[in-house]
């Protein structure tokens, strides 16, 4: 198996996979971060949601080849001043329930609010589509998108 | 999960004396252990005797020795722990230990904060921990067994966890009076810290250590209601499990990391009833990093390093599958003998009553209607999923174990170890709906027999992908009603004619027992009894045995039979040429709390107001679990297809410990009954599932969810439960606000099989 190098978090990884082996189970089981989740394995659900030089990607279809040299960024590592925004709202209005898909639903309204720092209710409809929450916490969700906004904008 | 529970108690014991099940006799009468009979004496002594938890008994420990033990105890800084649920330490942490499965309904958060409130203490220094399975200090005090369903967390601990928590309080208090030499009722306490007027001050944690050495008051006073500093408090207890959450460290099963762990998927049966007849494992035994193909009843185990070795062993594993049983499983063929089922005498679930001395309506017209409902899968974000390790002459195994008790059992007899040689560790999982509570603890026991298969040579998971957890079966049964209801001129009913044909859900388990004159009552709950009251219901029940397992879904029987009576209810006012909402309350006048939420809900969205053209409002009622809702549904019916914009809720909970959480529950099950409302339906095929992942089986995403308001009734009565109820008005509200804008009545559901949404 041919060994892949893999820039996650900042850090450098060298791990073995083929040429289909998704990103999700490197992440997970060789690298050992496990905060991005398995859901369906074929693109639907949105838990394995990482970020690819900064876009949304889902980790379940990526192969691990695909994104040597690129930035991988997991829920572990999100630096960003929106991200930290986007966590401390998601703690403050209690947004999570049982709080597997929501990974994912940070990764992606981190992405959103990197992009769109205003987003309308539109704009959130179409950023957060990919994310299913089974729990539907969505309408917190699209609150704490819109209170992020407002907060990283005071 | 279903109230039913309570009575299999009893009758559990009695037939299963020699189980562990059997010591629970007691407990009724001393729901909290007594003081000295801690959690921790349980874990360190079974420690001392080389296992890890007793499971058989418990030696009384006192207080005292309790309080002496050092940090192998696993708990280094709790000096005080005066019963199993709460525990204080040195450094002014109060740790409350969780009897129930997690699944994301916030239980955690409210049973902390009913023991936290009676304790005084400062919210930010609570932690949690969650009970491994301990049946006689942790059983579900409705069902008699540890397990979580049927929204009983909070109303079973009520009691329990406030006593628990006032227990701690009376103690410390009394610790302190002893050292500062003052009265006890002088003392007093607010966020975790003790104080006198004379300025005396200390902590919960510098009084812990004395605190233990004191006696347990026998009955620790309780707070009145208006005493309450966190319990209805908005905001006061944040949820404890969002950080973890946010920041992606909580950990589910599929997170647990231990030396050597293998991971295995298994090749199951294609279809129900299918039978494995051999396979060749030369070819996934060639995929890198597989180290074992092995026969496990329920498939061929693919184990490897690592879930894509294990997936694309698994993918080149060649089984022959024997699949004669479930051939003819077909869910039109199924449909078709159900409604024909319906129209014919069944198992009797309601008779009519005698005539009484008014005479009763004489029908002179017929409001009648045929409902089909089709299987639906729970799919839980995470799929099942669990950890088992057999070591030392012992098993343990990791996973969401929301029926400890049974997976216990189970995973002992798969094991082939006594009980007190297995140990549980239960935890949080993204979602369940029902899933993971049943009584064959399938995902638990396949667990154990990979495990096995292995000769544990080392730790193994067994994870479900998505297609393997959809296509488990397990499912919300297919269900067939059909009603004819007579009224007179005036509308009023005069008769109801109610066939149900579904199959029974506890037919087959240890739950049989509950099973009354061959009526499974999860099967017809909602329909008898109603929140109405219709002395004039013929009610007949089929329950068709079939090779895939039924499974209790978010409000079990209540899925269906909201919908019908609801919808049937506006087709009655209709006929009677009433409003909706006046027509139910006139029906409900012996039922102040459905009368108090349909009052509230109608207040709140305006019930009646001008909608503007191709809107519309529809309203329903419902009471399960002790708890009752009632929604208004906001429509728009748009080029033949259906939006629904606003929901309002209202809810009687009695006592609302977490406002926030119980919000969050009504807009998780709006949200959750409108994606099963829309789309949902596990179709079969020559026996097979043919929805099998999100692609084809849709569940409902952001731009979906309606807007929601929901509002709390005010009570002091003790809490009832709020995780399912919220589920079953909402579809009957949808239907008939879309039957109101001018849509098609929806008796065939998903709407997706009519058009209204987009399939």
């Amino acid at each position: 198996m041919p060994a892949v190098s893999l820039n996650v978090n900042g850090h450098v990884h060298k791990v073995e996979a083929d040429s289909d082996t998704p990103l999700l189970w490197v992440i997970r089981d060789d690298i050992g971060l496990t905060g991005t989740k398995f859901g369906c394995g074929v693109a639907q659900c949105g838990a394995c949601t990482v970020h690819i030089d900064g876009q949304p990607t889902r980790s379940c279809v990526t192969p691990a080849t695909a994104v040597a040299g690129r930035k991988v960024t997991t829920i572990e590592g999100l630096q960003s001043r929106t991200a930290k925004a986007v966590q401390k709202v998601w703690v403050d209005m209690d947004v999570v329930q049982c709080g597997y898909c929501q990974s994912g639903q940070i990764m992606s309204a981190t992405a959103l609010l990197e992009q769109n720092p205003k987003p309308s209710d539109i704009d959130i409809d179409h950023a957060m589509a990919g994310n299913i929450c089974r729990c539907a916490t969505y309408v917190r969700i699209r609150a704490a998108i819109h209170a992020a906004a407002a907060q990283l904008s005071a | 999960m279903h109230p039913l529970m309570q009575s299999f108690r009893a009758q559990q014991l009695a037939e299963h004396e020699e189980q562990a099940l059997a010591s629970l006799v007691a407990e009724r009468e001393a729901p909290v252990a007594p003081a000295g009979v801690t959690r921790r004496s349980v874990l360190t002594a079974g420690a001392a005797g080389g296992l890890i938890v007793a499971i058989g008994g418990w030696a009384p420990q006192s207080a005292h020795a309790a309080a002496s033990q050092g940090p192998e105890g696993g708990a280094a800084k709790a000096v005080f722990e005066p019963n199993q649920f709460v525990s204080v330490g040195t450094d002014n942490l109060v740790t409350i230990v969780n009897k129930h499965h997690e699944m994301g309904q916030g239980n955690t958060t409210g049973l902390a904060s009913l023991a936290a409130d009676e304790l005084d203490a400062d919210w930010s220094l609570v932690r949690t921990e969650y009970a491994g399975a301990n049946v006689k200090l942790y059983a579900n005090l409705a069902f008699g067994m540890q397990g979580t369903g049927g929204s009983s967390a909070i109303a079973n601990s009520y009691l329990q966890y406030r006593t628990a928590g006032a227990t701690a309080r009376a103690m410390l208090v009394a610790a302190a009076a002893d050292a500062w030499q003052v009265p006890a009722d002088q003392i007093h306490t607010s966020n975790s810290v003790l104080t006198h007027a004379s300025g005396k001050r200390a902590t919960y944690g510098e009084m812990a250590a004395a605190a233990a050495k004191q006696k347990p008051p026998a009955n620790p006073v309780l707070k009145t209601p208006a005493q309450f500093t966190l319990m209805g408090h908005e905001h006061a207890t944040p949820r404890v499990d969002s950080p973890s959450k946010c920041n992606g460290t909580a950990t589910y099963t599929g997170d647990i990391k231990l030396p050597g762990l293998l991971t295995a998927v298994i090749a199951f049966p294609p279809s129900f009833g299918a039978k494995m007849v051999s396979f060749d494992a030369s070819a996934a035994k060639k995929v890198k990093g597989v180290t074992d193909v092995v026969a496990v009843p329920e498939g061929v185990a693919v184990v490897a390093r690592g879930t894509w070795a294990a997936q694309q062993g698994r993918r080149a594993l060649k089984v022959t599958w024997d699949e004669s049983v479930g051939a003819k499983l077909d869910s039109d063929a199924l449909l078709a003998q159900y409604r024909d089922l319906a129209a014919q005498p069944g198992t009797p679930f309601a008779k009519p009553a005698p005539a009484g001395a008014t005479p009763a309506p004489v029908a002179t017209k017929t409001v009648e209607a045929v409902y089909e409902f089709p299987f639906l899968a729970h799919a839980p974000m995470e799929p099942q999923s669990c950890v088992a390790w057999l070591h030392d002459g012992m098993l343990e195994t990791w996973a969401g174990h929301q029926f400890p008790t049974f997976d216990h059992q189970f995973a002992a007899k798969a094991a082939g170890l006594p009980m007190d040689k297995v140990k549980l560790h239960s935890l949080i999982s993204g979602g369940s709906f029902g899933r993971r509570a049943n009584a064959w603890s399938d995902f638990t026991v396949a667990a154990v027999n990979v495990a096995v298969a292995i000769k544990g040579r080392a730790p193994v998971r067994l994870q479900y992908t998505r297609e393997d957890d959809m296509s488990s079966g397990l499912y919300r049964p297919m269900v067939v009603h059909s009603v004819q209801v007579g009224i007179d001129d005036a509308g009023k009913i005069a008769s109801w004619k109610h066939g149900v044909v579904a199959q029974s859900i506890m037919a087959g388990t240890p739950m049989a027992m509950l099973i009354k004159d061959g009526v499974d009552s999860t099967s017809v709950e909602g329909v008898f009894p109603s929140s109405y009251e219709l002395p004039m219901m013929d009610g007949q029940l089929h329950s068709p045995a079939l090779a895939v397992r039924p499974l209790w879904w978010r409000s079990v029987g209540n899925t269906h039979t909201a919908y019908v009576m609801e919808t049937m209810v506006d087709k009655l006012a209709h006929a009677a040429g009433q409003d909706p909402l006046a027509f139910r309350l006139a029906l409900l006048d012996k039922n102040p709390r459905a009368v108090g939420v349909l009052k509230l809900v109608a207040e709140k969205s305006g019930w009646g107001k001008a909608m503007p053209p191709g809107s519309a409002q529809g309203i329903a009622v419902h009471e399960c679990f002790g708890t009752t809702v009632a929604q208004v549904a906001e429509v728009t019916l748009k080029d033949g297809k259906v939006h629904v914009d606003r929901v309002f809720c209202a809810v009687d909970c009695g006592v609302a410990v977490n406002p926030d959480v119980i919000k969050a529950q009504m807009e998780g099950c709006i949200g959750f009954a409108l994606g099963a409302l829309y789309y949902s339906e596990i179709e079969l095929k020559a026996g097979r599932p043919v929805q099998r992942n999100f692609d084809q089986y849709k569940a409902l995403r952001i731009y979906e969810m309606p807007a929601i308001e929901v509002f709390i009734m005010p009570s002091t009565a003790a809490p009832t439960g709020v995780g399912e109820p919220g589920v079953p008005p909402l579809g009957p509200a949808v239907a008939n606000a879309v039957v109101r804008a001018g849509g098609p009545e929806v008796t065939r559901l998903p709407f997706a099989r009519s058009g209204l949404v987009q399939a």
